[in-house]
């Protein structure tokens, strides 16, 4: 049922990668380009920006995840701290 | 739509009926019962009228068992199509018992669904307290033992400050109706904690992610629906526009996902996206405008959706490698294609992506919040949407099926668990299309229309440039073979540690008393004894009482004598 075959499946090329990249790139600009047309004007002014969305959005989770680097150094214990290791 | 066989086949008395006829039969017969019985429940919801429908007396309370409305329907129906979507995905790999438990818990919940006072109430909470553990138990594993006996201690504890918050209040009012209430006194803030242990509030948050990922892969698909959903449900009927429920809820889904972002165990990251979603249906509650109730409710029945969904997901996953540890996994979609879309549809869902059932409720919240000029409420919904993709949108499916190739090449779901992941898959899409579906049986009229052009843009900039985050800050990511510590770390290290010392303080002094006991009774009619040898008195006064009662068979009197007051009382 389970095998270990290593192979060369097209998603992991680097190549493919290097293009969902440039897709995924043209996805983000699209996305601050529409609203440009949209013309939001959101609920507290400061939220009617272009692309607030998307600095809001970058920045809570580059925030989210140093608080979660930072708890972890103090919260993170080996996986048998409480002597149940469920391997 | 009324009729008066309601009174006797009501949705939650024909799922409980249907239980012992799993144990009983064999084979297709059982089968049929596990797939049918669900389905004829959710059609009786249907059934059931606005309004008390049957009235009884206990000692001077009047008893409501059954009453309707538009939001007990709503949460009915969610109840039984998941109950019958979890026996599809069950019933071929379960044990009998472990369906035959999930169904019980199950109608616990519909129960609750249609519960017209609190005594009624109650007593399919605490239905489902125990048919929940045994769920757990089934899991079958030394540390399911353990988690399910923590599972089970927190939910007797809240259990009975619920029960001594009814008693009181009856007491006080002489009433035991469901009405809504504010937390002003001793009453109203024991059952509103009552309830907040169940939806994982903090500083108890910790049961949830501790106890769920220990049941079995089916087991733990049943968990993830009914305990903190019911809990939402009643919090909507008895504590709408609780200003403290406001910060609770912004705290569930912070904690939620920063939990999550630490952990490596795949089951467990959902479980942490469960406290943070059921976080942002709390917040909704405190908010409290027909808008917010609303968004509270559709979120909560397309949450139950996509949560189950991406539990089958990494269920399957868990089924057919015995891992679920992130670790360990990675490059699945290459033998796991259904699994894996699924997941992914799940993922997409459950962060709120425009065209899935989870953009079309979220939403709706986060107006509520604007409409009533809560600023750090709106924006901190906002940073925590963009967080749900970034723990459980994109770390979910990202370490499971792609990452790296962990050289595992397991087959794809079985044909029913396949079926039960593309059903709940293909409503989590229908209700982000036709959200309208969804928003007509709402309690309150819907004027809202999540795809306006702004929304849409704004949610998908957001979402976006989270997955840049996410991809960005991965080497910041890297996932540790680690567990982190919470709030439960006071009961399971210090409490035990304390307790510990206790005892043993305990023991030296009764060991201490029983030997002047008896070398003093000695004196009277026994020759004094060589060192070691123990005396009948000793061994008589050395029996310890506590001891003699195992968990099990108190869990299991309790069952039984739980089941036999629901029957009688049912009757």
């Amino acid at each position: 049922m389970v095998n270990s075959i290593k192979d060369d499946h097209w998603l992991e090329r680097p190549k493919t990668v290097k293009r969902l990249w440039y897709g995924f790139i043209i996805l983000l600009v699209l996305s601050v380009v529409a609203q440009l047309y949209t013309g939001g004007k959101g609920y507290f002014g400061i939220d009617g920006w272009v692309g607030f969305g998307a600095w809001f959005g970058f920045l809570a989770c580059v925030v989210l995840v140093i608080i979660a680097k930072i708890l972890g150094k103090v919260l993170k214990r080996e996986e048998s701290f409480y002597g149940e290791s469920d391997d | 739509m009324a009729s008066p066989m309601i009174e006797w086949l009501s949705p939650t008395m024909v799922l409980l009926a249907s239980t012992p006829l799993i144990g009983l039969l064999r084979g297709h017969f059982r089968d049929a019962v596990i797939l049918v019985v669900p389905l004829i429940s959710l059609w009786l919801v249907w059934q059931v009228p606005d309004g008390v429908v049957m009235t009884l007396s206990f000692f001077e309370y009047r008893i409501e068992p059954i009453e309707g409305s538009a939001l007990r329907r709503l949460f009915g129906t969610i109840f039984a199509l998941m109950t019958f979507v979890g026996g599809l995905y069950a019933f071929r790999q379960s044990r009998w018992y472990e369906i035959a438990a999930g169904y019980v818990y199950a109608a616990g919940a519909i129960g609750v669904c249609f519960a017209g006072d609190l005594i009624t109430l109650f007593i399919y909470w605490e239905l489902m307290a125990l048919f929940s553990t045994v769920v757990i138990w089934c899991g079958g594993t030394p540390a399911a033992r353990q988690a399910g006996i923590r599972y089970a201690t927190m939910h007797l504890l809240g259990g009975t400050i619920l029960m001594i918050g009814i008693i009181s209040l009856a007491l006080e009012s002489g009433s035991v109706d469901i009405v809504p209430l504010r937390a002003a006194d001793f009453s109203t803030w024991m059952i509103l904690i009552g309830l907040l242990v169940n939806v994982a509030a903090p500083p108890v948050s910790a049961w949830l992610a501790d106890a769920y990922p220990e049941a079995s892969p089916t087991g733990s698909v049943f968990l993830s629906a009914f305990t903190t959903k019911t809990a939402v449900f009643t919090l909507i009927l008895m504590f709408p526009g609780e200003p403290i429920l406001i910060p609770v809820g912004l705290y569930m889904v912070m904690y939620g996902i920063i939990y999550a972002l630490l952990e490596n165990d795949a089951r467990r990251i959902l479980a942490y996206s469960i406290v943070n979603q059921v976080g942002f249906m709390v917040c909704a509650i405190g908010i409290g405008t027909e808008l917010a109730i609303n968004g509270a409710a559709s979120h909560a029945f397309a949450h139950i959706i996509y949560k189950a969904l991406l539990f089958m997901s990494a269920g399957v996953v868990v089924y057919r490698t015995g891992i679920s540890k992130c670790t360990e996994l990675g490059g699945l979609f290459r033998t796991m294609p259904i699994t894996m879309v699924c997941g992914v549809i799940g993922a997409l869902a459950i962060s709120g992506f425009p065209l899935t059932s989870g953009f079309t409720t979220k939403t709706m919240i986060s107006q509520a919040a604007a409409n009533e000029a809560l600023v750090a409420v709106y924006f901190l919904l906002a940073a925590a949407s963009a967080g749900v993709f970034l723990h459980a949108g994109i770390k979910f499916p990202w370490f499971v099926f792609f990452q790296k190739d962990s050289g595992l090449r397991p087959k794809d779901a079985p044909w029913n668990m396949s079926a039960a992941m593309i059903l709940f898959a293909a409503l989590c899409i229908f209700i982000g299309v036709f959200p309208e579906l969804l928003y007509r049986h709402l309690p309150y009229a819907v004027d809202f229309n999540a795809y306006t052009p702004t929304k849409v843009i704004y949610y998908l900039q957001l979402l976006l440039f989270s997955g840049l985050a996410f991809f960005l800050l991965l080497p910041l990511m890297r996932r540790t073979r680690t567990i982190s510590l919470d709030v439960d770390w006071l009961w399971r290290v210090a409490l035990v540690a304390l307790s510990r010392n206790l005892s043993s303080w305990a023991h030296a002094t009764t060991a201490h008393l029983n030997n002047r006991w008896v070398r003093w009774l000695g004196q009277f009619n026994e020759r004094p004894s060589e060192p070691g040898y123990v005396t009948r008195k000793q061994k008589v006064l050395r029996i310890d009482l506590w001891r003699n009662w195992s968990i099990g068979s108190t869990a299991l009197w309790i069952a039984v004598l739980l089941a036999s007051y629901v029957a009688i009382y049912a009757t």
